[in-house]
């Protein structure tokens, strides 16, 4: 009880001592718990929505399209048990005030069917004159009931909004019309087929107006969705059909559906665990730089506390409280944050139940945040506070500074060099586990970087292609920017962070250097130099092998297709090396400026 | 007159072939003061950290009311100094973050008491110390001799065997340190086991005996009885 209190307060006032490096290290662990947290709350929130919605809509296990005289010879099969339909599909196209576009038109009951009834969200169902628009579809249109609407030229008044489990949500619908549709964004230049439905949404109208919506007497498309009385042979049964099909027929199952369907809020999750990963990395480096220098100031207090009586365990147990303390502050209010904000990223499935304000923390989510978060704080400080608590208790009082780890021939070399480059590689030399720490942060950032500048060119170019519509690029680029910009800021934050740690550290050397004659310039310059140096070590390690290893592990562990990817170009890499060193070097001007001219008699005395 | 801390043949030497400490013998008789005294870099300091547990011998034994010390484990020594052993140093040595009172109940809380009885044992020997009014002010608001005091304070917690002082006034001033010196005095009255490292003739005065320490080890001792002569005057002149 006494020894708890005690470690409790030494680790409370140690970190309101130093304030705003309490703030750094809780900015730092917190970037990733919240991004952390958003992946996984992601995740939670990815298949739910669909599971809901099968479950409301009485889902289809497999939905059957093709001529009346096809779907009724599928649906023949004594694997069905129950059906909905057939209903007739026709192609047409929407405009509601100015907007136009593609829409597959589905011909319903009024009454509900057993299978697959659309659950209204908004409004009311399909009544003659009244559509209903699939939820998703309404609202990237803006639409909402009680709106007109012209469909094929007639005006139809919008009765209501409602999500479906036979069919993902738009933009990813399935293609049930004999033209064919085209997803993602088109080439203008490209010369497609006729009638050809691009993005097509989905419409469900009464049966009679469906009639009235196509030239042809009749509509030659229809529509089934059966449920089997084993839905775990759901594969085999669409297998079986397509195979050996006699007539042409479409056939979705709704594993794929569900696939579908999710692959926004999949995708989103997996570009915010790289991101969440990329900031757990960038956050132990930038922990262990912090904690780094805070436990060579912590010497004196290490010997008192054993001069008084603490064990090695409790010395190390004061060390790594206040480093745990902030990781769990920053797990709880990085759970916080996350949760608070991966509403605003699963925006784009309103196409399905429940969805908006869905996602939600598991005691999974949860749990894995906080260890992630002691995880990072452990491992940063865990080396530092066992050396310290094995420190001897006589040196430790007497503060000998742990003697720099020096390095000879960097030492030697540097003898023959102009006076800043010569300061900059003692510094650099004295410290090297953390000039290791700073380069890894910033190849840490770099490789992110890399990763990002690929996924963006993949999402801008390629990615129409792939099938992403600009709706879904939208909102991936959104994600990833969001991650970038946390990576950036956090790199920054560490690069002043590691200046300032250094000019602490090379005070005495640095009033020593200029009581013998280098000037304020030089020692600035020097102090500088040594963080402009590793990062240039760490952004070109980070473009190669970092960045480029990252990607293919990447693309490994997402089944992704990287060879549609193109690496970032020559020129472009350049600039991020080029631009990473720039904005260290000015980063650290300030600190370096202020550690360059702090009064030399001043910095001798302590 | 019982023995509380002996050393035997105890020595410390250092990776360069330095001697800090190269054979002393020496009892410390329960309630007895030792000053210890020497020109600077003969091994008084080293002396008090291999008494106080706070630095390992490289031969010799040690023993604290006759049991040995000198071959402990890390956890054993360090329950040893935050019960059998008072530590008071030059530089004071606080946590600048705590309070005078924090800084004192400090060794009660690691030795498990309660948070409650420690701070009503800091509380007493701040009152002992004549320190009451300022138990809630941080190290930065004290005087050198203040603090001081709150170390001797500190060192008296957990009711040591022995408090060891390592020129306990050479930071104070003149004033600061006739408060120091009074408070040893009490402590001495009070039948407290001290041993003291000093420069300071007039502490020397008040101990029991007096030792004379040369490149590590003792060469004299000297047994005073009361008021001070003029052979203190010249052990004094030793120094520089
Ligand atoms: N860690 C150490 N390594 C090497 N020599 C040391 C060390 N600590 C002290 N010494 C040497 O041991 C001798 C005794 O030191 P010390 O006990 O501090 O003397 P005093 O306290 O009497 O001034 C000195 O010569 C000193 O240089
Ligand atoms: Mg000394």
């Amino acid at each position: 009880m006494g020894r708890l209190l005690l470690v409790t307060r030494l680790a409370v006032r140690d970190l309101r001592r130093r304030p705003a490096e309490a703030v750094l290290l809780l900015l730092a662990i917190l970037a990733a718990t919240s991004t952390l947290t958003l992946g996984l709350v992601l995740r939670d929130a990815a298949s739910d929505p669909y599971r809901q919605t099968r479950e409301a809509t009485h889902g289809p296990d497999v939905v059957v399209f093709a001529d009346l005289a096809a779907v009724a010879e599928v649906v023949r099969d004594p694997a069905i048990v129950a059906t909905g339909g057939p209903y007739p599909v026709v192609a047409s196209r929407l405009d509601s005030s100015g907007r136009t576009s593609d829409v597959q038109v589905i011909g319903r009951d009024a009454e509900a069917a057993a299978v697959d009834q659309p659950a209204v969200v908004a409004g009311a169902w399909v009544s003659d004159g009244g559509a209903v628009l699939e939820a998703a579809f309404a609202d990237a249109l803006g639409v909402r009931p009680g709106d007109q609407v012209t469909l094929g030229g007639r005006s139809f008044r919008v009765a209501g909004t409602a999500v479906t489990a036979a069919m993902a949500p738009y933009p990813a619908v399935t293609c049930l019309v004999d033209e064919g549709c085209l997803h993602g964004a088109v080439p203008e230049d490209r010369s497609l087929p006729e009638g050809l439905l691009r993005n097509p949404g989905l419409v469900w109208v009464t049966r009679a107006d469906a009639r009235g919506l196509t030239a042809e007497t009749d509509s030659s498309r229809y529509v089934v969705s059966a449920r089997l009385a084993d839905p775990e042979q759901t594969r085999a049964f669409v297998d079986r059909h397509l195979d050996g099909a006699p007539v042409p027929v479409g056939m979705v199952s709704w594993p794929e559906i569900r696939d579908e369907a999710t692959e926004l809020a999949r995708d989103s999750q997996i570009l915010l665990m790289i991101g969440a990963w990329l900031l757990g990395l960038l956050a132990t480096a930038s922990l262990a730089v912090l904690v780094g220098g805070r436990m060579a100031d912590q010497t004196r207090r290490v010997g008192l506390l054993k001069a008084v009586g603490g064990t090695p365990g409790l010395v190390a147990a004061v060390l790594l409280a206040e480093y745990l303390l902030v990781a769990l502050i920053a797990a709880a209010a990085g759970l916080t944050i996350g949760t608070l904000a991966a509403p605003l990223l699963a925006e784009p499935g309103a196409g399905l139940l429940g969805t908006a304000g869905t996602p939600s923390l598991t005691v999974t989510t949860a749990g894995v945040v906080t260890a992630v978060a002691l995880g990072v704080a452990v491992l940063a400080t865990t080396v530092p506070a066992l050396r310290a608590a094995r420190t001897s208790t006589v040196g430790a009082l007497a503060d000998t500074p742990r003697p720099p780890r020096r390095i000879g021939w960097l030492i030697r070399i540097s003898a023959r060099m102009p006076v800043p480059l010569l300061l900059a590689l003692r510094v650099t030399a004295r410290r090297p586990r953390r000039a290791l720490l700073a380069v890894a942060a910033i190849a840490v950032t770099v490789s992110g970087i890399y990763v990002a500048l690929i996924l963006d060119g993949f999402l801008t170019g390629d990615a129409m292609v792939a099938g992403y519509t600009g709706f879904q690029v939208a909102a991936l680029r959104r994600v990833l920017l969001v991650w970038t910009v946390i990576l950036l800021c956090l790199t920054a934050v560490n690069a002043v962070v590691i200046t300032w740690a250094t000019v602490l550290d090379n005070r005495r050397s640095s009033a020593l250097a200029r009581a013998l004659g280098a000037t304020p310039g030089d020692v600035s310059a020097a102090l500088g130099t040594a963080q402009v140096l590793p990062a240039l070590g760490g952004a070109i390690l980070g473009v190669f092998p970092c960045g480029y290893l990252l990607f293919a592990a990447i693309m490994r562990a997402t089944g992704g297709d990287g060879d549609r990817a193109t690496p970032p170009s020559f020129p472009q890499l350049a600039i991020v090396v080029a631009g990473t060193v720039l904005v260290v070097g000015a980063l650290t001007a300030v600190p370096a400026r202020l550690g360059g001219r702090r009064p030399v008699t001043e910095a001798l005395r302590d | 007159m019982t023995v509380v801390l002996s050393a035997r043949d105890l020595r410390r030497h250092y990776g360069g072939g330095e001697r800090a400490v190269d054979g002393v013998d020496l009892d410390v008789m329960a309630g007895e003061t030792v000053a210890v005294m020497g020109p600077s870099g003969c091994g008084k300091s080293t002396l008090l950290h291999l008494l106080g547990g706070l630095d390992r011998p490289s031969g010799g034994r040690i023993e604290l009311h006759g049991r040995r010390i000198d071959n402990l484990g890390e956890k054993a020594l360090a329950r040893l100094r935050r019960t059998g052993i008072g530590f008071v140093f030059q530089s004071f040595h606080l946590l600048d973050e705590l309070t005078a009172v924090e800084n004192v109940e400090m060794p009660a809380l690691l030795a498990g008491r309660s948070p409650r009885a420690a701070r009503r044992r800091a509380t007493e020997l701040l009152d002992r110390v004549g320190l009451a009014g300022r138990a809630g002010a941080l190290p930065s608001q004290l005087s050198g001799g203040q603090r001081q005091r709150v170390a001797v304070a500190r060192a008296l917690s957990n009711e040591p065997a022995v408090v060891l002082a390592d020129e306990p006034t050479g930071n104070l001033d003149s004033a600061a340190t006739l408060d120091v010196l009074r408070l040893f005095g009490s402590l001495h009255e009070a039948g407290q086991t001290l041993v003291i490292v000093t420069h300071d003739a007039r502490i020397a005065a008040t101990a029991d005996r007096l030792l004379s320490m040369r490149d590590g080890v003792l060469i004299d001792e000297t047994r005073l009885t009361g008021g001070t002569s003029g052979r203190l005057g010249s052990l004094v002149r030793l120094e520089d």
